[in-house]
């Protein structure tokens, strides 16, 4: 049975999810992911375009060039490319695209931008294929192509009643040239986009069947972990190895670009060898430590370069009566997705062979090819599913890792992270503080902004800033959504030797909650209810209404909340889309306990409800996680945090009831997969805020008695 | 040394060390990858198999403790080669729980234990008998509506 599903991985290795088929139990026939029959031989199929292959049974296999990491945009890509194909949604599958650049150009999926970004080629790949198929019916039928409809996978002739299959006129259709623009379908006329639709990859998921990184499993593999230094920086003095060769299993040890890598039999085997090594560090910041990092930030806040400059703030606070100060500070956060990082690689007769779970295949392809010196063109990437990615797999640390232990090993070797080495990796959402004044008018309204940040840019590991500013560090300030007639906004990158990453939302993350708490703050100072003045601050921000209004209609705000519990609102613009929250909070021993939450989401053209819906509920479990718990710690150079014990994260007994109200729009779509992140965070403070009288100026949120 | 181990009713033997864990002797040894790791100490579930009926923590049991007690895996709650499903993956398809899917193999694995003991759970019994398993993609409520199904009967 091993050998054989290792045959069946290693013959379908560049076609993407066929790799869930190969690793399901091997008895009997194997189930599609679809609700389609079983895949028959595929000899006279075709390939449309890169993103269409029909075969003759009429089984229509999406290649999706973007990565499906459990946002589910594999199924959303689908239904865009089916609705303009008219191709039968119980006859569709679904499969990560093999790397290459130039039939699919950049594939790197974040920023919430796959179906943004994709609505408009998806489409014209899907319709162009339609055109194909029609062509080619027409040429057979003797008709004109005018006179021939689609629907179902077939092309009708409605004069004669006569009907081709997709499958029966693939092999035709793939000789016609494509058309140059053909012309889209009237949204009055889609049946799946808009349309609630189960995800294609449910099934292969629930039977413990779909094939993530961490499950790739070829012929003659080995394991590797690797022992990176304890403090960033640090690089191996002296290593002491014998302990850990001895150890069954262990086959090598070699030294790599970021530690010690144990090359083993299976993950067991690697992890007694890594405990077995003695390594003596050199070099790397012993001093630097929760408080540290803290401190460093307050001392670059005042020091930052000018980001955004309406009217005189300075001027208006000076002269104000009524004015409020506040500083807002968020800790390091790691992504922590359910499964933790691997990549498979095997480097062999001038080719690197990649399985990995990675949201860049692009990046992917670019730096092994680099490592390697060899052309992009000899390495080759797998797109397996990937248990969560929050932004950590757009980052390809890991797979260097596994092309520099493949390449000592000469055989296939899947380098994996334990969730220590997850955890304690860095590539960080970064720490930031916030220093916020607000002034009020005689009748309480704010008049004055000024928001001081300092947080260590992202960006300027990539490349020079512009302008000395960190884009996603002002993120949700430097487009501050209020009419306030005076806004003033600096932006400041204090150095820390701590590596950090984009995290779902990036600079959002942190910006919503200081904005909106610390506007509610203003709205309780001026004695105003903080949905009125958003009303009064959004007037010429009609999408930004339109969610608010929504969720403060659903949450019933205005009504009395129920003894010992408050609501607290909060609207966020980010991706594309506009999101806006009702929480409904009390505290139970000490702690904030978030009952129910309202969200509201205006993100253009909805493709799958259902998604969209999960999505809000996946972006407040993931902000609740940060905002109650989130936190990594640094003592004398190490990062303390290692595990969920000590980064816990919201579980079932703490989750509150989350209603999901989608706005109707017929803007283009914007994103999903981050913008319920934001708002949850200052949702929550706002309530307890409410409840409490006391604002929260630190996330996690400690209450104080 | 040389284990008998009963895995999804087969006998399977395979070469280990004792203190090897159940979640790498499935995974790595016999190819069972359905079941997952996510932390390796006990804290999120995402390893749950059952042993003799019970659920268990795979990355907490090593080999030498689980004798020839039978083990099921979500690769073995299913029958017919994936054909016949659980009524508790029934119900995880209709309400289209998974998002990454990582953590749903466990989800699935302790879900069924639950029903196991309490065929119609309360919310409260759901939250107590599911709190140990760790979802980040936050499928709680999807998780909760599905047992609530499954113990229903698919209703």
């Amino acid at each position: 049975m091993e050998r054989r599903q290792f045959l069946k991985v290693s013959a379908t290795a560049t076609g993407g999810m066929m790799l869930w088929f190969a690793c399901g139990k091997s008895k009997g026939k194997q189930e599609p992911t679809g609700d389609g029959e079983a895949p028959q031989p595929s000899g006279e199929g075709a390939d449309l375009n890169a993103w269409i292959r029909i075969d003759p049974d009429d089984t229509v296999t999406f290649r999706i060039a973007d990565a499906e990491m459990g946002q589910g945009i594999m199924t959303a890509v689908s239904m865009i490319l089916a609705e303009e194909l008219d191709a039968s949604w119980g006859k569709v599958k679904a499969e990560h695209a093999p790397s290459d650049s130039e039939k699919y150009g950049s594939q790197s999926t974040g920023g919430s931008t796959t179906i943004r970004q994709g609505w408009e080629p998806m489409r014209v790949a899907g319709a162009k294929a339609r055109v194909m198929l029609v062509a080619a019916a027409a040429e057979r039928l003797g008709v004109a192509a005018a006179e021939l409809t689609t629907e179902a996978s077939q092309v009708v002739h409605a004069a004669s009643g006569r009907k081709l299959r997709y499958g029966e006129l693939v092999a035709a259709a793939a000789k016609i040239a494509p058309p140059e623009q053909p012309e889209l379908k009237a949204a009055a006329r889609y049946h799946l986009v808009g349309k609630a639709t189960p995800r294609l990859d449910t099934r292969a998921k629930v039977l413990g069947q779909a094939v993530y990184g961490l499950d790739v499993r070829l012929p003659g593999m080995l394991t590797a972990q690797v022992v990176r230094a304890p403090m960033m920086g640090a690089k191996p003095k002296k290593i002491d190895d014998a302990a850990a060769r001895a150890v069954a299993g262990v086959r090598d040890i070699v030294t790599i670009t970021s530690g010690v890598a144990v090359i083993a039999d299976h993950f067991w085997a690697a992890k007694l060898g890594r405990e077995a090594l003695v390594i003596e560090w050199e070099g790397g910041d012993a001093g630097l430590d929760t408080a540290g990092v803290s401190r460093k930030l307050a001392e670059a806040v005042g020091k930052g370069v000018e980001v955004r400059k309406d009217g005189d703030a300075a001027k208006t606070l000076g002269a104000a009566t009524k004015k409020l100060r506040a500083s807002y500070e968020v800790p390091y956060l790691a992504h922590a997705p359910m499964e933790p990082l691997s990549a498979t690689v095997h480097v062999h007769d001038d080719l690197c062979e990649i399985w990995t779970g990675t949201q860049t295949a692009s990046f992917t392809v670019m730096k092994a090819a680099a490592i390697l010196a060899i052309s992009p063109e000899k390495v080759k990437v797998t797109t397996t599913f990937m248990g969560g990615g929050f932004g950590r797999r757009s980052q390809v640390d890991f797979v260097a890792d596994a092309v520099e232990v493949a390449r000592a090993a000469k055989v296939p070797v899947k380098t994996v992270w334990t969730r220590e080495d997850d955890v304690r990796g860095g590539q960080y959402r970064p720490a930031a503080l916030s220093e916020i004044e607000g002034a009020l008018d005689a009748d309480g309204w704010p008049v004055a902004w000024r928001q001081r940040i300092a947080s260590p840019s992202i960006l300027a590991a990539l490349g020079p800033l512009k302008k000395g500013v960190d884009a996603t560090s002002v993120e949700g300030v430097d487009n501050l959504p209020y009419g306030i007639p005076n806004v003033h906004v600096t932006y400041a990158n204090p150095a820390l030797p701590v590596t950090t990453w984009f995290w779902r939302s990036v600079g959002s993350s942190q910006n919503a909650w200081s904005v909106e708490h610390f506007l509610d703050e203003l709205a309780r100072l001026g004695g105003k209810d903080p949905l009125e003045v958003r009303r009064r601050l959004l007037a010429d921000k009609p999408r930004h209404l339109g969610v608010l209004e929504a969720a403060a209609k659903a949450a019933a705000w205005g009504t009395p909340a129920l003894a010992g519990r408050a609501r607290g609102l909060a609207v966020h613009e980010s991706f594309g889309s506009f999101v806006a929250q009702a929480a409904e909070v009390s505290i139970e021993n000490g702690a904030p306990r978030i009952h129910h939450v309202w969200c509201a989401i205006d993100c253009g053209r909805i493709v799958n409800p259902s998604t969209i819906t999960a999505q809000m509920e996946s972006g407040i479990v993931y902000g609740l996680s940060a905002a109650l718990h989130g936190a990594i710690g640094f003592e004398g150079g190490r990062i303390t945090t290692s595990n969920f014990h000590d980064y816990p994260v919201v579980r079932m007994g703490d989750m509150p009831v989350i209603d999901v109200i989608l706005v109707e729009s017929t803007a283009d779509p914007g994103g999903v997969g981050e913008p319920a992140t934001p708002p949850i965070a200052p949702a929550v403070c706002n309530a307890l805020l409410a409840l409490t009288g006391k604002p929260v100026h630190r996330l996690p949120i400690k209450l104080t008695a | 040394m040389g284990y008998r181990i009963n895995v999804n009713g087969e006998v399977r033997e395979v070469e280990a060390t004792p203190d090897m864990p159940r979640l790498w002797v499935l995974r790595d040894l016999l190819g069972l990858t359905g079941t997952k790791y996510g932390c390796g100490m006990a804290q999120c579930r995402a390893c749950t198999v059952h042993i003799a009926g019970e659920p268990a923590f795979a990355c907490q049991t090593a080999i030498a403790a689980v004798g020839d007690r039978p083990v099921t895996t979500i690769e073995g709650l299913s029958t017919d080669g994936g054909k016949t499903l659980h009524a508790v993956q029934e119900a995880w398809i209709a309400l289209d729980v998974p998002q990454c899917g990582w953590c749903q193999p466990g989800q699935i694995m302790s879900a069924v234990a639950l029903l196991g003991k309490t065929p119609a759970p309360t919310d409260e019994q759901i939250d107590e008998g599911m709190n140990g398993n760790i979802c980040r993609c936050g499928t709680y409520s999807r998780i909760k509506l599905a047992i609530h199904r499954a113990a229903k009967g698919g209703v």
